[in-house]
């Protein structure tokens, strides 16, 4: 789950970590309010879950209150690649001297926290990591001893040389890593880390993802999610305990399991199809799983046919069957639905399609292909 | 012959009075695995379906039925000191089945296991099968037949289509093994590819990655440096959108890394038969066993 920038902020600066006041509007009124509180220029950000909010329009400078709410007048309500903006971050503009980058993350290779810094900062880290490696000072952190002393002292002299920027950097690196692991995290960064030309060091934007799989346990977390930032389907889906990922195609794909439906998109493109989405219903094959996926899928006017790939295992295909059924019985499906059932109970699950008129097919290949050809006879 | 499970098995079930863990140990025992023990705290000394002793801690069931293996089926929230518990009981495979487990659990739990010897395979994995002999997880007893292939896989069901192919053309399995689809797991591909490298009953192996991280370049490395039987490999996710988590966790691609294309082109730079659909594993073997 990512967190805007204003909630990354919230935790960082709960942590202890210094940064420019500043705050989160909803309304051009607000944005003015805030913004003549700060006084002089600042900045109004656009909090939405894309990278280039400032190339989309979505970060302006405003002189003076007025120009503020202005500014923020433009940015609420509009549109970046696709998500509307439904609030904004008011900020002072800031006099910088150096701006670096200061992230952890969880890397599988060492199985462990790492941190990265770099003195080039306020730029695409990883295309830093990319081109320049070596400019980029990597630390693993074994979470049973935290950040040792002597390591975030470490990490701090990559970034600076002057001792009181250097004790500055070490005690904000201790609550950097204290927050990611306090908030679950997956990533934590500061980006860019600043000094200013009277000698402070500051947090001047943050970014942070929670590990989905700690929101069960931490409905503190779980409260900070911005449903109106997302994809309305995908919230719908997520309702419904289905993982779903709205895709430009229109091959529309109910599958269980992750590796099947990835499998089974790739497939479609690989006959010449577009898959409309990801979907997958997990393991457990409750048929009101099938009717909610049927219900969010159906309602994409992109999607031109609906294919099923279900592989039998602790899934009883006849669940799914029944599943299908009865979304069929609830409301109209106007586009064919290609129905590839193997394993678990199979015999009863063509039975029952069989019994309302439904054909359903065994071998993957062939109900892709047959998909793909529907889906552009429909095109 | 087979890798890690095989009729010397002797399973114990964390979780098996749960929902899944009760249905799951069922079907295990069902297929002839030895399932010895099971575990729930709270719940010793009852009998799971009138022949499995029940235990409250897995030190208590292993002193009690020598128990060598165990797998796990208990909430995300308990699976890591679940996880924990089985190693610190002297079991040296542990397999945990539950998906959800949060991964900064797993910074802490694997140095645990390394002190100790563990083996861990998963979490959020299908576990293993060793046809004919045993069957510790949930992959299907129906669709395996013993023979010669050795399956390494991060997914579940898309294993199953595999070895559905496989089954159907007479290319039976050595042992099957899902690592999981979590970014940090016990048992990685290089674990499981030296394994089969090893064991004189698997002549050719099928390896089935996804996007994300690079676990599948690094097992590309290790097969061209070390493994010296036919390797037939699937990449999960040539059409995933970047930046969007795939269902599993692990599967996602964080900026231009981690992409399909990468690990297909790392499979070919490694002479690994590239696999473009589930189904060509099939000629991919078939021309390559004698």
């Amino acid at each position: 789950m990512n967190l805007h920038e204003y909630q990354a902020r919230d935790l960082l600066k709960a942590a202890g970590v210094p940064m420019f006041d500043g705050d989160v509007a909803a309304t051009p009124t607000e944005a003015e309010a805030i913004a003549r509180r700060l006084g002089g220029t600042v900045v109004v950000k656009a909090q939405v879950h894309v990278g280039g909010r400032g190339k989309a329009g979505g970060v302006k400078l405003a002189r003076n209150p007025a120009e503020a709410a202005e500014c923020a007048s433009q940015i609420l309500g509009m549109t970046i690649k696709g998500l509307v903006v439904n609030k904004v971050l008011v900020v002072p503009a800031a006099d910088i001297a150096t701006e670096s980058y200061v992230g952890l993350i969880l890397d599988r290779a060492t199985q462990l926290p790492v941190f990265m810094v770099s003195d080039a900062g306020g730029v695409d880290i990883e295309e830093v990591a990319a081109r320049t490696p070596e400019k980029i000072t990597r630390l693993p952190v074994d979470p049973r001893y935290g950040l040792l002393p002597h390591q975030a002292l470490q990490l701090a002299l990559a970034l600076y040389r002057e001792w009181d920027h250097v004790k500055a950097a070490t005690r904000i690196l201790q609550q950097l890593y204290r927050t990611f692991m306090a908030n679950g995290a997956s990533l934590a960064e500061i980006n860019p880390l600043v000094t200013t030309p009277d000698g402070r060091v500051l947090a001047l934007d943050a970014k942070i993802v929670v590990d989905d799989n700690e929101l069960d346990r931490r409905p503190d977390l779980a409260v900070l999610r911005d449903e109106s930032g997302e994809e309305p389907s995908e919230v719908q889906a997520r309702r419904a305990n289905l993982t779903f990922i709205k895709l430009d195609g229109n091959v529309g794909c109910v599958v269980n399991g992750a590796g099947l439906a990835m499998a089974t998109m790739d497939l479609v493109k690989y006959y010449g199809g577009e898959p409309a989405n990801f979907l997958d219903i997990g393991g457990s094959s409750n048929p009101d799983k099938v009717v909610n996926a049927l219900k969010i899928i159906t309602a994409d006017p992109a999607v031109k046919v609906i294919l099923f790939n279900i592989f039998g295992g602790i899934t009883r295909t006849d669940d799914v069957a029944n599943g299908i059924v009865e979304a069929t019985r609830q409301f109209k499906v106007d586009v064919p639905i290609v129905i590839r059932l193997t394993g678990t109970n199979e015999t009863e699950a063509f039975r029952i399609l069989e019994g309302v008129g439904m054909a359903a097919m065994n071998d993957m290949d062939a109900a892709v292909s047959k998909a793909v050809a529907l889906a552009k006879e429909a095109a | 012959m087979s890798i890690w499970v095989d009729r010397e098995t002797r399973l114990l079930v964390q979780g098996i009075t749960g929902r899944e863990g009760s249905f799951h140990a069922r079907q295990m025992i069902e297929y002839g695995t030895n399932v010895v023990a099971g575990v729930t705290p709270g719940k010793g000394g009852q009998q799971f379906d009138g022949g499995v002793p029940v235990f409250h801690t897995v030190a208590e069931a292993v002193a009690q039925t020598g128990a060598n293996c165990s797998v796990i089926y208990v909430p995300p929230a308990m699976a890591a000191g679940a996880v924990q518990e089985a190693s610190d009981a002297g079991i040296d495979l542990v397999v945990c089945i539950t998906e959800g487990v949060p991964v900064l659990d797993m910074t802490t739990v694997m140095p645990y296991l390394r002190e100790r010897g563990t083996r861990l395979i998963g979490p959020n994995c299908p576990g293993l099968i060793t046809p004919g002999a045993a069957k510790v997880g949930i992959i299907p007893g129906s669709i395996v037949t013993p023979g010669p292939i050795g399956l390494v896989s991060r997914s579940g069901t898309l294993t199953y289509e595999v070895v559905h192919h496989l089954s159907h053309a007479g290319l039976g399995q050595s042992t099957c093994v899902g690592i999981g689809g979590d970014p940090i797991v016990g048992t990685n591909f290089i674990d499981v590819l030296a394994a089969f490298n090893d064991d004189p009953a698997t002549e050719a192996i099928v390896m089935i990655g996804e996007i994300g991280g690079t676990a599948e370049q690094e097992a590309a490395a290790f097969i061209k440096e070390h493994v010296r039987k036919p390797v037939a490999g699937f990449i999960a996710g040539q059409t995933a959108p970047k930046g969007r988590r795939m269902g599993h966790a692990g599967a996602i691609i964080s900026g231009s890394s981690g992409t399909a294309e990468e690990k297909f082109q790392a499979f070919e730079a490694a002479g690994i038969g590239i696999m473009r659909r589930p189904v060509e594993v099939v000629d991919i073997l078939k021309g390559k066993l004698k």
